[in-house]
């Protein structure tokens, strides 16, 4: 990094020293040029809203939280058991590779009307949005670990004996692991994209809900406030996701400070 | 003396009948605690040569034989090391060296309940390779040098009775280079492995071998059988010496002629 030791961190104080900025922006712009509050509200305008309906929002952002999860959970098992069978076998991969992409390409929010037709409106569908939309970063990554194994490790131990099984353990599976955390954080984010879909279109509640709700009523300052939780949700689980990398995989960040 | 690994007449093909040959008619045998070295032009089957050996790799033609038996299948009294280490990042540099004791069949079952024995055998090893109390830091924190001589103690731990190397020392500087010869040289010595080394680098095949195996390009054979007649143990001065620089400017007219033909 490049601040010194002593004096403040410019480094450090970034993040916040930018969102200040924007905020302050979007107030200047809003109250300099007299935007009308069904345009663009002012942030002072759209806390407000956040403190006058929070009992709402709170109740909608847990609702929106809890189906994210849950299909960022389901995600997470899916995603790592297909991504080990796809980076397996060669066979498997070249089968099931065309599909998935396939799969993937079909925007979720169309699938929607179908899980409402089997599920009903309500949670499950948000909560199976999210997991269909978060699942694909999560298999691609941890098969493309499984398939980058270096042919000399692979050499080494088959040499010795041996099986698959015995390279995927002792190998694959370990190396793919940076490349599964990492794909958490991705995933996590499109989860948020999913269950806010599902609500937007087939749900009693949930931030997307209430969004659509507070549109309708032209109560645009509500729909801001929704944003803005969206926001904070997104980012906290993603310097969650982001911290549980570090953790698990500190080898994969090695800093080049600490070689010998 | 009984000969450690024979190949005979074998051929190698890639990618089905009318595929690449890479091998054609390669005979040789390496005697029991004989070190052998097999350099060529590039692209001339060295690595086929290993995959024949360590038994990755079995011949469409003719036979190989490695302690007695004809290899069919992967022989674990092998050891390997490639020019990349290949050290796993997430273990330590001891983990990794204990890494084949987890995968032979014959140690694997042991490897828990004797746990101690095999550590302890890994700190020797890392000693004679001058690694000592390095074990438990990770093989990022270590120079290309020093994994590369963890990598050597890995392709030991298991006791091979023949160790494969191809271009171990391809991707050091020459003095780290040199250093590793001498440490190669000294196990050798002191464990009375069969080694077999395929390599680039003429001096280097010249310190180390007994004999060296001149391979033509490609589909190679074996096209040069020379003995080094220095008496061990060798120092690097010999390197210096008249009669070592004549072999290696006749391996290197030898290997040029090779290319020529090709």
């Amino acid at each position: 990094m490049s601040t010194q030791a002593k004096g403040f961190d410019w480094v450090r104080a970034a993040p916040w020293l930018y969102t200040a900025a924007l905020f302050i922006l979007w107030e200047g712009a809003a109250r300099g040029f007299d935007l009308p509050q069904y345009i663009l509200p002012a942030p002072t305008v759209i806390a407000q809203a956040i403190v006058q309906y929070w009992s709402a929002i709170w109740k909608n952002s847990l609702q929106t939280l809890y189906t994210t999860l849950a299909g960022f959970l389901l995600a997470v098992v899916g995603g790592l058991a297909l991504g080990i069978l796809v980076g397996w076998s060669r066979f498997i991969y070249a089968g099931l590779y065309p599909l998935m992409v396939g799969f993937n390409a079909i925007p979720k929010v169309a699938l929607v009307p179908v899980l409402v037709i089997w599920f009903g409106i309500g949670t499950v569908p948000a909560i199976l949005t999210a997991f269909l939309i978060a699942f694909f970063p999560i298999v691609v990554n941890v098969a493309t670990g499984l398939a980058t194994i270096e042919p000399e490790m692979e050499d080494v131990l088959r040499a010795l004996g041996a099986k698959k099984m015995d390279i995927m353990l002792k190998v694959g599976i370990p190396r793919s692991m940076p490349y599964f955390f990492g794909s958490l954080k991705v995933a996590i984010t499109l989860a948020f994209v999913g269950s806010v879909i599902s609500e937007t279109v087939a749900a009693n509640s949930g931030l997307g809900h209430m969004m659509l709700g507070a549109q309708s009523q032209f109560n645009v300052p509500l729909v801001f406030a929704g944003l803005v939780m969206l926001a904070i949700e997104g980012i906290v689980m993603y310097a969650i996701m982001a911290w549980i990398e570090m953790r698990m995989t500190g080898w994969a960040h090695r800093s080049q400070t600490m070689a010998a | 003396m009984q000969p450690l690994v024979t190949i005979d007449k074998v051929e190698m093909r890639y990618g089905g009948a009318d595929g690449l040959l890479a091998v054609s008619d390669l005979t040789l045998s390496v005697a029991k605690g004989e070190f052998a070295a097999v350099v060529g032009p590039s692209g001339c089957g060295k690595s086929t040569l290993m995959k024949l050996v360590t038994g990755l790799y079995i011949p469409q033609q003719g036979v190989v034989t490695v302690a007695g038996a004809r290899v069919t299948k992967p022989v674990s009294i092998v050891g390997m090391a490639f020019q990349n280490p290949t050290m796993l990042p997430w273990r330590t540099t001891l983990d990794n060296i204990l890494l084949p004791l987890e995968v032979v069949e014959r140690h694997r079952g042991r490897l828990r309940a004797n746990k101690a024995e095999y550590v302890a055998k890994a700190e020797a090893l890392l000693e004679t390779v001058g690694l000592k109390g390095f074990g438990h830091k990770f093989p990022w924190q270590l120079s290309g040098g020093m994994q590369q001589r963890a990598n050597l103690c890995r392709a030991l731990i298991h006791e091979p009775d023949l160790l494969m190397l191809d271009e171990p020392f391809g991707a050091l500087d020459s003095f780290t280079r040199e250093e590793l010869w001498c440490v190669i040289r000294d196990l050798h010595a002191a464990q009375g492995v069969t080694i077999v080394l395929v390599t680039h680098d003429l001096r280097e095949a010249t310190f180390l071998a007994d004999r060296i195996f001149v391979m033509s390009s490609r589909p190679g054979r074996i096209i040069e059988e020379r003995r080094v007649p220095f008496a061990r143990p060798r120092d690097l001065e010999l390197m210096y010496d008249a009669a070592f620089t004549d072999i290696v400017h006749e391996l290197r007219s030898s290997i040029a002629d090779a290319r020529k033909a090709a």
